[in-house]
């Protein structure tokens, strides 16, 4: 009796797994109905031997798809097993989940299946039982399925906290030539009216006229891109995501490196080492954008069009331009502090606050817990010795790379170790 | 020096501080009286428990500190680490003797240790949050053992409380012997005997105290865990690093595999 339900959970979470949003954040859902759940700050309950955090019960409601995307598992035609959860299903899966504090809620996306009109209202179809009838406070991220109409679109951001549509290759080019038939133009469209949307609710608040004004997609939206697949440059990758992130107000974009699924000879052939590193590398552009101040033009340009690999982005900009250091601990603005590789969000603050009570010295920022060996290079504080020459970029990351506990060197170039 | 012995509790603590001010004493080391060993030159003092003078010191340090700082102070006495303790008094002597403010002073060594603490305690406090698996109960109870590094349950009441309104849980800590079980209305303490009838040294519930939902569900989550990795991903590194192995038995998705 087990084994039907067993099975397609297994098609249908492991063809959901290349989505790599996991987020289960944002939103502010409280449960004042004496129902059951809320979704605030996000938690990750496991973490998969990828080292993956599992937050959401993260499924297809089904892998049946009238498309033919190069890149993707469920493509039609590839010969995989085929399956699809019924409403009933997947609510009662995720109470069961939520219930055993397994999860924070249910991530949900689909095969396109008849049209994208059908395929939507299933999805919010299921999101409305589990808010109204379960009263289910926790966490809903839905796919929105490119083409459903406005209607479905505005409901489905009634009972969703999140909602997303892959942007699947960086650029347009790149798209093309996997998956014909599809167009960022259709991405923009429902992503446009989505933001449009969740402003206009925002908007109808401030006025106060109407009481209570629901929530409409509290946590934002998001995208994602599949990295190394196509021969997108990182700029070319960054520029898109900044794009996205200005145009859109995204959340977040997410960078997934590309799992050989596919003998296809457009693509990097089964058996090849998913770009990790590199993505890892995307990750840390995003972070320096969207929480250090950096312009994604300063990260990565003509002259610079790919990140490097065996030194993280903000070194590699601060090696740029080593012109702008060392700067001063005890007097450099926050948001010069910010820059300096080895100091981080939590420590530039401490430094600031710290610094109103006197000159702070080498061995208190270590106790704030800078990665002083890296940042040294970089900075002056009350007892930094005078320094008699200006050390030259090739050596300075010469000497970092020595001194540093080997967390590059240990890594061969693009590739992870994988144990 | 003086030596200062008192009983691990706040109470005993806050009044360990008071003391220090009525004494007029220049420099105390505060022991907890379980690591306590006597010595020839020590000048030790027991310290006892006074309510009154506890509440004094508190409302001193609710004077100077924001409702945030004294959460911190709070959570950082839960680790029952007694280095904690003598920062916790350290710090205390510090805020008082300097004007407002100074708890922003991360280049103080007192600081900055209560706030390092404060933060592998709220990183324990997080993992409940996370690692809480119920197994419902064929009286319809969700119980879930548990053995945090430090005495976090005060700190997740509300958070369970609010997420967990429409169903009656228990949260035992094993080591402490202590737990928390909500009975659709409030949250209270329980002691060993209310689950006298768990064996709670084992993780899994025997099959006749379940609820007939409880095996497929958890059967469902482990093959979830499963099928949800990507092997040509593989990183025990971070897996282990996010997922410390001594949590594992406690995770019905990790069974088996330590």
């Amino acid at each position: 009796m087990y084994d039907r339900i067993r099975e397609k959970l297994g098609i249908l979470a492991d063809a959901a797994k290349y989505d790599v949003s996991c987020s289960s954040s944002g939103s502010k859902r409280k449960n004042d109905n004496k129902g059951i759940g809320d979704a605030s700050n996000g938690i990750c309950h496991t973490y998969t031997e990828d080292g993956r955090c599992v937050s959401l019960l993260k499924i297809l409601l089904t892998n049946h798809c009238i498309y033919d995307c190069a890149f993707c598992v469920s493509r039609k035609s590839n010969d995989v097993k085929r399956a699809a959860f019924t409403v009933d299903e997947v609510v009662e899966l995720t109470m069961s989940f939520y219930r055993r504090n397994y999860i924070e809620g249910l991530f949900l996306s689909s095969g396109i299946f008849k049209n994208a009109d059908f395929t939507m209202e299933r999805l919010v179809r299921i999101a409305k039982r589990l808010r109204l009838e379960e009263r289910f406070n926790g966490y809903i991220h839905l796919k929105t399925i490119p083409g459903a109409s406005q209607e479905l679109l505005t409901e489905a951001g009634l009972y969703a906290d999140r909602m997303s549509i892959n942007l699947e290759m960086p650029t347009e080019m790149g798209l093309k030539l996997l998956a014909p038939e599809k167009s960022h133009e259709d991405v923009k469209m429902p992503l446009g009216f989505i933001k449009d949307t969740i402003t206009q609710f925002k908007d109808e608040k401030k006025t106060g006229l109407i009481k209570s004004v629901p929530k409409f997609v509290p946590a934002g939206q998001s995208t994602q891109m599949v990295i190394g697949a196509t021969p997108e440059t990182d700029m070319e990758i960054m520029y898109s995501a900044d794009e996205y992130y200005k145009n859109f107000s995204l959340k977040r974009v997410y960078y997934s490196g590309y799992i050989p699924i596919s003998y296809d000879d457009r693509m990097p052939m089964i058996g090849s080492q998913p770009p990790l590193l590199r993505e890892n590398r995307l990750y840390q552009t995003d972070w320096l954008m969207r929480f250090y101040g950096f312009n994604v033009k300063e990260l990565l340009n003509s002259k610079n069009p790919h990140l490097d690999t065996d030194i993280d982005p903000k070194l590699s900009w601060a090696l740029r331009n080593l012109d702008q250091f060392p700067i001063d601990i005890n007097t450099a603005d926050y948001r010069v502090i910010l820059r300096v590789p080895g100091i981080g969000v939590q420590s530039a603050n401490k430094i600031v606050q710290a610094r109103k009570f006197g000159r702070l010295r080498s061995d208190q920022l270590q106790k704030i817990g800078i990665a002083y060996n890296r940042a040294k290079h970089f900075i002056r504080c009350a007892d930094s010795p005078v320094m008699l020459n200006e050390p030259d970029a090739p050596h300075l990351k010469n000497v970092i790379l020595t001194e540093s506990s080997s967390k590059y060197l240990k890594v061969a170039q693009n590739q992870l170790s994988l144990f | 020096m003086t030596t200062y012995i008192f009983d691990g509790s706040l109470e005993g603590l806050l009044t360990s501080i008071f003391e220090f001010y009525d004494r007029k004493e220049k420099s105390v080391q505060l022991v907890w009286n379980k690591f306590y060993q006597p010595s020839m030159l020590d000048e030790a003092l027991e310290v006892i428990n006074d309510e009154t003078k506890a509440r004094r010191v508190w409302e001193g340090l609710k004077k100077k500190l924001s409702p945030d700082w004294r959460t911190r102070f709070y959570k950082s006495y839960l680790s029952e680490d007694p280095q904690t303790f003598q920062d916790l008094f350290d710090f205390a002597r510090y805020i008082f003797d300097s004007p407002a403010g100074a708890e922003a002073n991360f280049g103080n060594p007192h600081v900055m240790a209560i706030s390092k603490m404060d933060k592998r305690v709220n990183r324990e406090k997080h993992r409940m949050k996370a690692f809480i698996r119920f197994q419902q109960t064929a009286d319809g109870i969700y119980y879930c053992p548990v053995e945090p590094d430090f005495n976090v349950l005060p700190l997740i009441v509300s958070f369970f409380k609010n997420r967990y309104a429409d169903q009656q849980w228990i949260i035992y800590d094993v080591k402490r012997k202590y737990g928390l079980f909500y009975d659709l209305n409030k949250v209270q303490e329980i002691t060993y005997e209310f689950v006298s009838e768990i064996d709670t040294k084992k993780v899994a519930l025997p099959a006749e105290l379940t609820d007939a939902k409880e095996e497929l569900a958890s059967v469902l989550w482990k093959d979830y865990f499963n099928s949800t990795n990507i092997p040509a991903r593989k990183n025990m590194k971070l897996h282990i690093q996010h997922v410390p192995k001594r949590y594992w038995k406690y995770l019905n998705e990790k069974e088996g595999k330590n």
